[in-house]
């Protein structure tokens, strides 16, 4: 018989199990909000590959054509600009989707019980499946520039790993807080807007001058955008790795903080929402 | 006869053993929230955060010696929406939780349902919880009916297998097989509902607790809510039941926890209870309010209504209990000899319809003549007459012949609540006549012949 005890300050001893047992509801929040992102909007399953397809072009032309920034080995300026555009989009809109997924979803909240993770996690899934679609837009790149990946494609899904630990860390830690400070909303789309012009997203992290990398890659996103192209491009593309390990010790951090701030505050959500 | 008695221990003994262990256990439970009197709002701004910290740390650079209370303390207050809450509720009973808005009811509730957490106090639940605090939680407006039972069922904690194996029932339950696949936002406000509570209505927790849900719909979908509702208590599962509808709660009820302020004001048979509720809560607010109404009258030379007053058991009230006899109060001052002169009043339905109307002197023989003087007239509205609705009273003077004082009388709204045990073999079946005398029946068997042979 499953007994339950309710006590002031009490952390929930079966969190983590309640979030196993809980998996369905994540599955099917995650399933409404792609299923009703598709439903709402006309170009639907589209905007999934225009948003980073346009972005891709713009940047490949000002900072490529224009800026003549120099890409990555012999890869075309394009696929290197699409390559870092997939986990940086993939980690925006986490953001942006994750910090509101709360508030917007206050009725339930106030409502019903389950492990307040699943929400923000189930919003970062939906950012997961249109990185997936646009994913296939990368593939149709490199078609049309005929340019092969190499074996180390096959280490992507360690990369992929990595900007979702990412994304749910910093979408977490957002997402609390947007919830306890109610104006924090405005300052998430410039987080994101700002994130992308500090990341190198337009232009690959090697024009950075060498004595400034390492600080350069306390940036989370340099590592994982860098390990991206690393995977991607193959060739000449080089990671470099204290910046890297740096930033994997960044996004730990952030998941570590994410989770435990969020988990402190989760239980007064329904009392101030 | 100790043979007997023995026997009935034992039984009481065997019963006890499975039905009496507690599955919900509170112990001093309170819940208090800070309010703050310097804005309306419930969250936070971090502009404000930040401006207070920066006003505070500005006041102790400028004046350090002064105490460093911050700014926000002197500005907030405790409030307790539950305090020392404590009760235990065993296995397979259902109990009501009444109690006027903002009495902690929805409070407990959130507490049980593990969606708030308490201030201090502890609660033991023993079983599957399943909280059903609003019907067609997470429903969404641009799913189909057949996606949103998917996900409301999972909201409310239904695996996927359970759902796939209720779906037919469900939808057979809700009426709406042939808009399964509409979006709900075409269905109407009905469809809307029925659907949503049939997915809360195959939910199969050990302890369901169910806030004001019953409240929506229309009469035969509430009816069949409550059959359901009663049949879930039936399998031996505790409910756990908040309503402001006293029928249902007695229909459904075996116990009730009255709620005033936050605390628990009595425990008890749900009969007896909430009796008593009732009574405490006769609204001297609407008296309070139908003696202004009085005391603005325009002045008349010969009759002058002072005071109205509707008692039942010797107290003020506006809601009475039809299984008592109510009295009404009308003190008057005449202020010259008049023939004729009599007060009465109206018994009216919520459509003004006229059902009773009743002089002070009905039993009269012929035309009096009244002293002038203050007087009190009082009448007794009779146990068992009243149906359980709700009726305006209006009371009036009147010069026979000459005019009625005030013309369109003083309107009291009188709200009646079912405690006699008419119709108490059905029910659920609602009461439909607008008065409900006791009327003596029999029924005996007949022979061929009938009644005109007799």
């Amino acid at each position: 018989m499953q007994k339950i005890i309710i006590e002031a300050g009490r952390t929930e001893r079966h969190y983590w199990r309640d979030l196993w047992r809980y998996r369905e509801l994540f599955y099917f929040l995650a399933w409404r909000d792609i299923l009703v992102r598709y439903k709402q909007t006309v170009i639907g399953v589209a905007w999934a590959v225009l948003r980073p397809l346009l972005t891709m072009i713009v940047f490949t032309v000002i900072f490529g054509k224009l800026a003549n920034l120099p890409s990555e080995g012999a890869a075309p300026y394009a696929i290197m600009v699409y390559a870092a555009m997939l986990p940086w989009q993939f980690f925006a809109s986490s953001l942006s989707d994750a910090s509101s997924s709360l508030v917007g979803n206050a009725n339930l909240i106030s409502k019903v019980y389950f492990p307040r993770l699943i929400i923000p996690a189930s919003s970062v899934i939906t950012s997961f499946v249109d990185f997936l679609i646009s994913s296939t837009i990368m593939l149709a790149i490199m078609a049309w520039y005929q340019y092969w990946p190499s074996w180390r494609i096959l280490t992507l899904p360690f990369f992929i790993v990595i900007v979702f630990a990412a994304a749910m860390g910093a979408g977490l830690l957002l997402t609390a807080l947007n919830v306890k400070y109610r104006d924090f909303r405005y300052i998430v789309p410039f987080i994101v807007q700002f994130g992308l012009y500090v990341s190198p997203v337009g232009f690959s992290s090697s024009i950075v001058p060498e004595q400034y990398r390492l600080l350069y890659s306390l940036n989370p996103m340099v590592g994982v955008i860098d390990g991206f192209r690393w995977a991607i491009l193959g060739g000449e593309s080089n990671i470099y790795l204290p910046g890297f390990l740096l930033s994997l010790g960044v996004v730990g951090c952030f998941l570590v903080c994410g989770v435990v701030y969020f988990r402190k505050t989760e239980k007064k959500f329904a009392d101030i929402i | 006869m100790i043979l007997k008695g023995l026997t009935f221990n034992l039984l009481r003994f065997t019963d006890k053993r499975s039905m009496s262990d507690t599955v919900i256990k509170v112990e001093n439970l309170s819940k208090s929230y800070l309010i703050s009197h310097q804005s309306q709002e419930r969250y936070t701004a971090l502009r404000d955060v930040i401006t207070n910290s920066a006003k505070s740390l500005a006041k102790r650079l400028t004046s350090p010696f002064t105490s460093n209370v911050s700014p926000l303390a002197a500005t907030q207050e405790e409030f307790f929406a539950l305090k020392d809450v404590s009760f235990e509720i065993k296995r397979g009973e259902r109990v009501g939780i009444i109690g006027r808005n903002g009495a902690g009811k929805s409070t407990l509730l959130k507490i049980l349902s593990r969606i708030t957490e308490p201030t201090s106090g502890r609660v033991e639940i023993t079983g599957r919880v399943a909280s059903l605090l609003e019907v067609g939680t997470g429903f969404h407006p641009e799913l189909t009916g057949r996606e949103n039972i998917f996900l409301n069922g999972a909201i409310l904690g239904m695996s996927r297998v359970d759902i796939k194996r209720k779906f037919d029932e469900i939808v057979a339950f809700a009426e709406v097989e042939k808009f399964l696949d509409t979006p709900v936002k075409r269905y109407s406000s009905g469809m809307y509902v029925r659907l949503a509570f049939a997915v809360a209505a195959h939910l199969e927790p050990e302890i369901l607790i169910v806030d004001e849900v019953l409240a929506v719909g229309d009469a035969q979908f509430q009816k069949k809510c409550l059959g359901k509702m009663a049949e879930v208590g039936e399998e031996g599962r505790t409910v756990l039941f908040v309503s402001h509808n006293m029928q249902a709660i007695r229909n459904l009820c075996d116990g009730v926890i009255w709620l005033n302020d936050g605390q628990v004001c009595q425990i008890g048979p749900t009969l007896e209870v909430s009796e008593n509720y009732l009574c405490q809560y006769l609204h001297a607010r609407s008296l309070e309010e139908v003696q202004l109404a009085i005391d603005a009258l325009p002045h008349d030379p010969i009759f002058r209504l002072e005071e109205v007053a509707i008692r039942q058991k010797g107290s003020l009230c506006t809601t009475v209990l039809n299984g008592h006899p109510v009295d009404v109060e009308i003190v008057y001052s005449v202020s010259q000899r008049t023939s004729g002169l009599r007060v009465y009043f109206d018994i009216c339905d919520e459509e003004r319809n006229l059902l009773i109307r009743t002089f002070n002197d009905d039993d009269a023989d012929s035309m009096s003549t009244i002293e002038p003087g203050r007087y009190l007239s009082k009448a007794t509205i009779p146990a068992d007459l009243l149906a359980p609705r709700s009726y305006e009273l209006r009371v009036y003077g009147t010069i026979y012949n000459v005019r009625s004082i005030p013309a369109g009388g003083i309107g009291i709204p009188l709200l009646v609540e079912k405690s006699n045990d008419i119709n108490r073999a059905y029910p659920q079946d609602p009461i439909r006549s607008k008065l409900l005398p006791r009327i003596p029946w029999q029924t005996v068997p007949v022979k061929e012949e009938g009644i005109k042979a007799c």
